[in-house]
């Protein structure tokens, strides 16, 4: 199980991996050619087959989606790939796209192809100058070749690829205030349904999808529905990247079978920074309710995480040890929601500003146990109660980290302050610097 | 300030990628940004125009979101991350350094008109921590003595590269082109990847655990 499977990152040591030469030596844009061969149906069934499910964080089955969109409607389709990564703990897409953008530019001709989308859209996040100049330059290379544009290898088939970049609002990761967004409003979700499916993009038929999802599906095609199905575990199929960070020796991307644990991953990068125990960490971002170290074996599937009280999320792993005051981090956290709040909704707007103002008196020291009753009543008025699930994520690592570490909350209290050295945490305390 | 006919001419480029064109008005505003620096009254009248929009309505999009800047940045806009994880590896300790370095607070300028400075959240490079960007390029593995130094350079006019972007540091308003969607022609340079990007492969080639 703890076996590493490199597909989407096979390529990235190379010095060229993102050009399209390099990108074709390694394989690529072979897929397009069988999936251009077969029907569009023929295409939405193999990606069902498979079991692929969405790596953006929800879980949904791909081929489902591209299923739930009406054929025959004499209607633009459009296929929008949601590259917002912004979730905090969240890098597995920037470096996919960095390293290897050919592969999303390939799966988004597939999608389309199946989805009969004339016009496709990648949403980049606008705070990544590189990578946006690597997607740019991808997306003219496919086009010189002819993978873009009318009459794609001659099968008939036309496709226009535009790249949007976005302007700093975590918002805009959400689907749907990604398309108002990409419409040219103000990024703030909308109310489903009717879902992007049915009235998406222009009111339009639409399927949002993750890099990753997207970037999956060459790989499908080219290796088939079995191949894909003898990785992960028996809803989750397939492999998928799991990016550690924090205080770990070495951090980095790891794409791995789903259902791998954090143990196996955590032997693979060397272990906890020496001299030190693991605290807390998130599974999938900040969104996703923390995991102590109890948690080092649940298998890191969908299904798995879901079981043991969290959610799979974007598997950002994002490790903490034991100098890491969980106070300063749920705040911190909280501040960034509430920075990141679109203010459409009332108990998210002002909510989000009303945990950051308790979570800070609490870690000064000038809270109370009372505070912390107070806190969980004010959560549980916020989650579940907006357009979209940001106030949700808002809420989860307050919930979380009360519920594991509630005597951390009153230590503040009886010490009048953060009882932990900020400086014990750094990367240069761990460099010895 | 009025624009000129080659600036007007990709402006309607800009709107032509587009099925409907108020869809233009992010990479506009980018646009805008690379010409003036910032979002100008100007540069709202002109989006209005080719949108065909009111200028309240450009005005409200531009206002929702952080990158798009009502008054003028340095020529080099530091942000140090400051969310959760870059904080507590390091990125606290930095912001603090540097913004005493340099004197000024979050959403300042120096003087100079050559380094303002954000505090910024998460930029999908966790596995970097702690991390700063300038004009929106990584500087990968940050100390304050390192962003100190990086910062002292910028303003003699001679930041260093990036750690994972182009050979040379562009300007604001150079980078604020390729997000407005413009090609600089530098897609070829810089790494693939960093070498924690590419840690599972690596492990994956020797043949599995260490």
């Amino acid at each position: 199980m703890s076996k590493l499977t490199p597909v989407l990152s096979a390529n990235w040591d190379q010095a060229d991996s993102f050009t399209i030469e390099g990108y074709k030596r390694s394989g690529g844009y072979k897929a397009i050619k069988s999936a251009l061969e077969k029907t569009p149906d023929e295409v939405i069934q193999l990606v069902k087959d498979s079991g692929l499910r969405g790596r953006g964080g929800a879980g949904f089955p791909t081929g489902m989606k591209w299923g739930f969109i009406p054929q025959g409607d004499n209607k633009e389709h459009y296929l929008v790939v949601n590259a917002d990564e912004s979730e905090p703990g969240t890098c597995k897409d920037m470096p996919l796209l960095m390293a290897n953008p050919h592969v999303l530019v390939e799966g988004i001709i597939i999608g389309s192809y199946a989805i009969r989308a004339n016009h496709a859209f990648i949403y980049i996040r606008g705070e990544v100058a590189h990578v946006v100049r690597r997607v740019q330059e991808a997306i003219a290379e496919a086009y010189k070749a002819g993978f873009l544009g009318k009459n794609i290898l001659g099968k008939g088939f036309d496709l226009e690829l535009t790249l949007h970049v976005g302007a700093g609002a975590y918002i805009c990761g959400e689907e749907t205030a990604l398309l108002d967004s990409l419409e040219g409003f103000r990024g703030q979700p909308r109310l489903r349904p009717p879902f992007p499916a049915i009235a998406g993009l222009y009111a339009r038929p639409t399927v949002v999808n993750n890099v990753e999802s997207i970037a999956s599906v060459p790989s499908i095609i080219n290796n088939g529905v079995e191949w894909f199905q003898s990785m992960g575990t028996e809803k989750s199929k397939g492999y998928t990247l799991y990016s550690l960070s924090g205080h770990v020796a070495n951090p980095g991307q790891f794409e791995a079978p789903l259902g791998i644990t954090l143990r196996e991953l955590l032997e693979l990068a060397g272990g906890i920074r020496p001299g030190h125990q693991i605290k807390f960490w998130t599974p999938g971002g900040s969104s996703t309710p923390m995991f102590t170290a109890e948690h080092l074996d649940v298998p890191l599937d969908y299904e798995g995480v879901g079981a043991a009280g969290s959610m799979l999320g974007t598997k950002a792993l994002q490790i903490f040890d034991e100098t890491t005051c969980v106070v300063r981090a749920a705040l911190r956290w909280t501040e960034f929601y509430k920075h990141e709040s679109c203010g459409k909704c009332t108990p998210c707007r002002e909510g989000t500003w009303w945990l950051v103002q308790m979570l800070h008196d609490l870690e000064d020291g000038k809270g109370s146990e009372e505070d912390l009753a107070k806190l969980l009543d004010l959560c549980d008025n916020i989650a579940g109660r907006s357009f979209c699930a940001l106030a949700d994520g808002a809420v989860a690592p307050i919930i979380s980290s009360l519920k594991y570490f509630r005597d951390e909350y009153l230590a503040h209290q009886k010490n009048g302050g953060c009882p932990f050295d900020p400086m014990k945490s750094t990367k240069f305390e761990m460099a010895g610097i | 300030m009025a624009f000129t006919s080659e600036q007007e001419a990709i402006m309607d480029s800009i709107v032509a990628r587009y099925p409907r064109k108020r869809s233009a008005i992010m990479p506009l505003l980018h646009y805008v940004q690379s010409i003036s620096g910032y979002v100008t009254p100007e540069g709202i009248e002109k989006i209005s125009e080719k949108i065909e929009v009111a200028t309240a309505e450009v005005t409200a999009v531009s206002t929702f979101y952080t990158q798009y800047k009502s008054e003028p940045v340095g020529e080099y806009h530091v942000g140090v991350c400051i969310n959760t994880l870059c904080a507590v590896m390091g990125g606290d300790a930095i912001y603090d350094s540097v913004s005493k370095h340099l004197g000024i607070e979050n959403g300042e300028t120096t003087k100079d008109g050559k380094v303002s400075l954000e505090r910024i959240e998460c930029n999908a490079a966790c596995d970097y921590a702690p991390v700063v960007m300038v004009n929106w390029e990584f500087f990968d593995n940050q100390t304050p003595a390192s962003v100190n130094q990086l910062v002292d350079a910028a303003r003699a006019g001679n930041p260093p590269a990036p750690t994972r972007g182009p050979k040379s540091l562009r300007t604001w308003k150079q980078n604020s082109e390729v997000l407005a969607g413009l090609s600089d022609g530098l897609a070829g340079e810089g790494v693939s990847a960093g070498e924690p990007s590419k840690l599972g492969l690596k492990i994956s080639r020797e043949g599995g655990a260490k």
